[in-house]
């Protein structure tokens, strides 16, 4: 006699602990440390952290151990915990414009104020799997170039163009802008809540995105004005005492583009901007996120929409990758009643076909 | 419709035009698209609007079915109730049902005025069902008998407009706009694309409905053959103004304008 | 099931969520109930289940759950299915509430995919799990268009879809998820549910709410509110049947699960809603 499927508690008791043991491997290996994690797969935590919305390194390393190495799942890991934060202050505006800089480079100059600063980059590498380099115990510390500080100052490639009027001016927004996480998004949306949206979307799908613009998908002529690695200060302005505190430094990349220009009637031709910005070292995603905000300025600036990357609504619903892989995902859920009624209409279509036929 | 701007009410239907438009301006950027457009337009009378492409026919008359938003200038449009309301006064729900309902567009490309992949029966029924209409076997008589009246054959009210010929899915549109009886139609080349025997039996069709329903249109076309068939009054547009207006035969058997001499002439007799 | 515990999970606000945030859902709730099947954006947080996998109704549970409620929580009509399992032991863990499979005990049910065949009481609340809110995405892409159409009812495009069903098929081919209008005014999609559970929404005495977490939208009907699922006044609106009754417990006005039982492709129907089929058994076994 039938019994009814029961035990689902248990499989799921079971399912945790293949886990649990599946996340640690073989006892023999030392386990990884979240120290090592934060050294040493730093991008890994930058990425994690960008996505993830919440800059702490030792968070990010904590998801990345408890995630198995699966970025998708420490970026949700991560936003979760982020539910639970009280938000105690919005700090002031950071200013890339003084960070100390280890990265700073310009496509748009062969040489400039400052001068252009490498840092630490994959660019120039041959992709050649150093088996050396990666074995056990070969990272050999190597000793840093001595360089001379960068005693110049580092102005902006945008401030220089701006200086002659080549390029627009940075477009102006609300004075306070939206917050993403505490209201739900509504379309159309203003430029501040397309980047806090692109800042914290998946670097796939903006990459995907801004190489389409390239390939000739609304096509802007971009430009890598600047690039800019470094630490800035967040402040925050307490109103009980009325100037700003220090609260701590963070890393980020930021990208300024110089896009297609545009003139109109009333105004001569000036170049446009696309802009980027991600925690840590993740400068390929500030790339692919300003070549994404420019293509979605496209109604503001008078372009015909033509292509996905231009489309608000395709973008900014589907950039989420918390929310695109829990949806995918669901259809792992059962399923069955809504499939039962589906199996019903389709017994049923089939039979009046057949029906049908046999009357013929 | 509480929430129409209103001016004036009519003392009678007639004393007031259908439509009126009033020093319309449309700029794109530093382009003068429509300058200073006026005519009045009333129940029953077809009104052509003739010119070269570039005369700001099109932008006219997309303005007029409020598509665009016009710079300057008004649009008012006398309501079944005899009230008049301009245009972009109304609320974007009142301008949406008259839309829907009262007026109609026939689009040049019959793709831009139709649901491709939606059957013929279900296009045409489309304006009734949005205005509350619930009974299948009577809403497909209705798309049934309008395809009879568009000379489609019954049969087809099951096939994707994707499946008919250029002429048939022009046919269709007409069908999928008149089923509200709407008092005014703005037709966009409305024979354009299509083989001249095509063209003229989609010209007879259009006659014919124009008179037995009584309706008013505007028809913009580049071509004076379809407009001295359609047309009671003609309106010649240039470089975004109107250079000439009057009787279809008269504009077109007697031009005053040079321009209009020049478009009349320039057309294979 | 568990004993309700009073503590909470390491330093976590009672049903996980912080009281702004419920405060925001409970005002969202609010205007939804007051706006019967209008869909109320709000501003959803990640919650450590995945989007897609019922945070929405979580959400809406989470918001309304105080420490005197029963949960159930069921999931294509049964409590012991792995999601159910996975949320109410969510519930139990950060409100430490009683949580209970019997509908009649229960005085909030969190769902997915089903309505209890139990009727619901007037002082019972139904959550349910929406995945996508708007009856109209596969008609229009556009949230802004569709924002639109619904604030000028402008629901043609539906209607129409219907019609080419009954053209093509002779009847509407949609069998889960089958839209209704709700109070008259508003077009709704009451969540993949099939069409056979449709008309216990209707005149239900509970409250009915409805949480899509990624999409980022909340709606509800008020009890005793009307709600009718479209049809053509010639081809109205039908329910399924079917020709078998549940082998276990002989009802034969429940939704039936088809279950393959050999690898000949036998089949039994057994009633989808365990609760209804143990409670019909039990009753059985007393006479």
């Amino acid at each position: 006699m039938y019994v009814a499927v029961k035990g689902g508690e248990r499989a799921i008791a079971a399912a945790h602990q293949l886990l649990a043991e599946a996340r640690r491997g073989k006892t023999e290996v030392p386990e990884l440390t979240l120290a090592q994690i934060e050294e040493q797969l730093a991008l890994a935590v930058d990425r994690v952290m960008t996505e993830g919305s919440v800059y702490d390194r030792e968070l990010a390393a904590r998801a990345i151990k408890q995630a198995r190495g699966d970025l998708i799942e420490a970026i949700f890991l991560l936003r979760a915990y982020r539910t639970t934060l009280p938000r105690l202050a919005v700090s002031l505006p950071i200013d890339t414009g003084a960070a100390s800089l280890k990265r700073r480079i310009s496509a748009t100059f062969k040489d400039l104020p400052g001068g252009q600063l490498l840092g630490p980059t994959f660019d120039y590498t041959h992709r050649l799997i150093d088996f050396g380099l990666t074995a056990d115990g070969g990272s050999v510390t190597p000793s840093p170039p001595s360089a001379p500080e960068p005693s110049e100052a580092m102005p902006r490639v945008s401030g220089l163009l701006g200086e002659e009027g080549l390029i627009e001016p940075n477009p102006a927004g609300e004075a306070e802008p939206g917050d993403l996480t505490r209201e739900p998004l509504e379309f159309p949306a203003d430029r501040a809540l397309r980047l806090q949206n692109l800042a914290r979307g998946d670097e796939g799908f903006l990459l995907a995105l801004g190489y389409s613009t390239q390939r000739g998908y609304a096509r802007n002529h971009p430009f890598a004005g600047e690039i800019r690695i470094g630490e800035v200060e967040v402040e925050i302005m307490p109103a009980e005492l009325g100037f700003p505190v220090v609260i701590g430094e963070i890393t980020v990349s930021e990208c300024e583009m110089v896009n297609q220009f545009k003139g109109s009637a009333t105004a001569p031709p000036q170049f446009t901007r696309g802009y980027g910005l991600a925690f840590g070292e993740c400068e390929r995603k500030a790339i692919a996120m300003a070549l994404v905000d420019r293509a979605l300025r496209a109604k503001e600036l008078g372009e015909e929409v033509i292509a996905p990357a231009q489309d608000q609504e395709f973008v900014l619903s589907q950039s989420d990758n918390v929310e695109a892989s829990g949806f995918v995902q669901h259809l792992k859920l059962p399923h069955y009643v809504d499939f039962q009624a589906e199996l019903n209409l389709i017994r049923r279509l089939r039979t009046r076909a057949t029906e049908a036929d046999a009357a013929e | 419709m509480n929430d129409l701007s209103l001016t004036d009410v009519a003392a009678t239907p007639y004393e007031t035009p259908l439509l009126r438009v009033s020093g319309l301006c449309k700029n794109f950027g530093a382009v003068v698209a429509c300058r200073n457009v006026s005519f009045a337009l009333w129940p029953g009378e077809v009104l052509g609007v003739v010119g070269e492409s570039g005369s700001g026919k099109t932008t006219l008359l997309n303005c007029v079915s409020a598509r665009l938003q016009p710079d300057a200038g008004r649009i008012e449009f006398q309501l079944r109730d005899g009230r008049v309301a301009e245009l972009f006064e109304m609320s974007e729900p009142a301008r949406r049902m008259l839309m829907r309902t009262d007026w109609g567009i026939v689009h040049q490309n019959p793709r831009d005025g139709l649901r491709l992949g939606v059957s013929a029966g279900a296009n045409v029924g489309e304006r009734l069902m949005a205005v509350g209409a619930r009974h299948y076997g009577e809403i497909r008589g209705n798309a049934a008998d309008w395809l009879r009246k568009v000379e489609i054959e019954v049969a087809r009210i099951d096939d994707p407009p994707r499946t008919f010929s250029g002429g048939m899915q022009q046919r269709l549109q007409i069908a999928r706009n008149l089923v509200s009886r709407p008092r005014l139609v703005l037709m966009d080349e409305p024979t354009g694309g299509l083989d001249v025997s095509v063209q003229a039996r989609l010209l007879d069709l259009l006659r014919g409905l124009c008179s037995e329903l009584g309706l008013a249109a505007i028809v913009v076309t580049h071509d004076l053959g379809v407009a001295r068939l359609l047309a009671h009054r003609l309106t010649v547009m240039r470089r975004g103004e109107i250079v000439e207006s009057g009787l279809t035969d008269q504009v077109l058997d007697d031009p005053q304008h040079p321009y209009t001499q020049l478009l009349v002439a320039s057309i294979l007799q | 099931m568990s004993e309700g515990e009073e503590q909470t999970a390491g330093g976590y606000n009672f049903a996980y969520l912080d009281e702004q945030t419920k405060r925001m859902i409970r005002r969202a709730i609010l205007k939804a109930v007051a706006i019967p099947g209008y869909q109320v954006p709000f501003a959803s947080r990640e919650m450590p289940l995945p989007f897609g996998w019922g945070t929405g109704g979580i959400q809406v549970t989470a918001s309304i759950i105080g420490p005197n409620d029963r949960l159930k929580v069921i999931d294509q009509g049964a409590d012991d299915t792995t999601n159910a399992v996975s949320i109410r032991q969510f519930f139990a863990k950060t409100a430490g509430v009683a949580t209970t499979d019997r509908t009649s005990h229960a005085s909030i049910v969190q769902t997915r995919h089903r309505i209890p065949e139990t009727p619901l009481r007037e002082d019972q609340i139904i959550v349910y799990q929406v995945p996508i809110p708007e009856p109209m995405r596969w008609l229009e892409q556009r949230e802004a268009e569709t924002r639109r159409m619904h604030a000028l009812a402008d629901y043609g495009p539906m209607y129409v879809r219907l019609y080419e069903d009954i053209a093509q098929f002779g009847r509407v081919t949609t069998a889960y998820d089958y839209p209704v209008m709700v109070n008259g005014r508003y077009l709704m999609r009451p969540s993949p549910i099939p069409k056979f559970d449709n008309p216990k929404m209707n005149m239900s005495a509970a409250l009915q709410l409805f949480g899509a977490g990624r999409e980022k939208r909340i709606y509800a009907v008020p009890p005793y509110t009307s709600v009718k699922s479209l049809d053509f006044t010639d081809h109205p609106f039908t329910i399924e049947r079917w020709d078998n009754s549940c082998a276990i417990c002989g009802a034969n006005d429940s939704f039936l699960d088809e279950v393959i039982t050999d690898d000949r492709g036998s089949r039994l129907f057994v009633c989808s809603d365990t609760d209804y089929c143990r409670q019909r058994r039990a009753v059985k076994a007393a006479e």
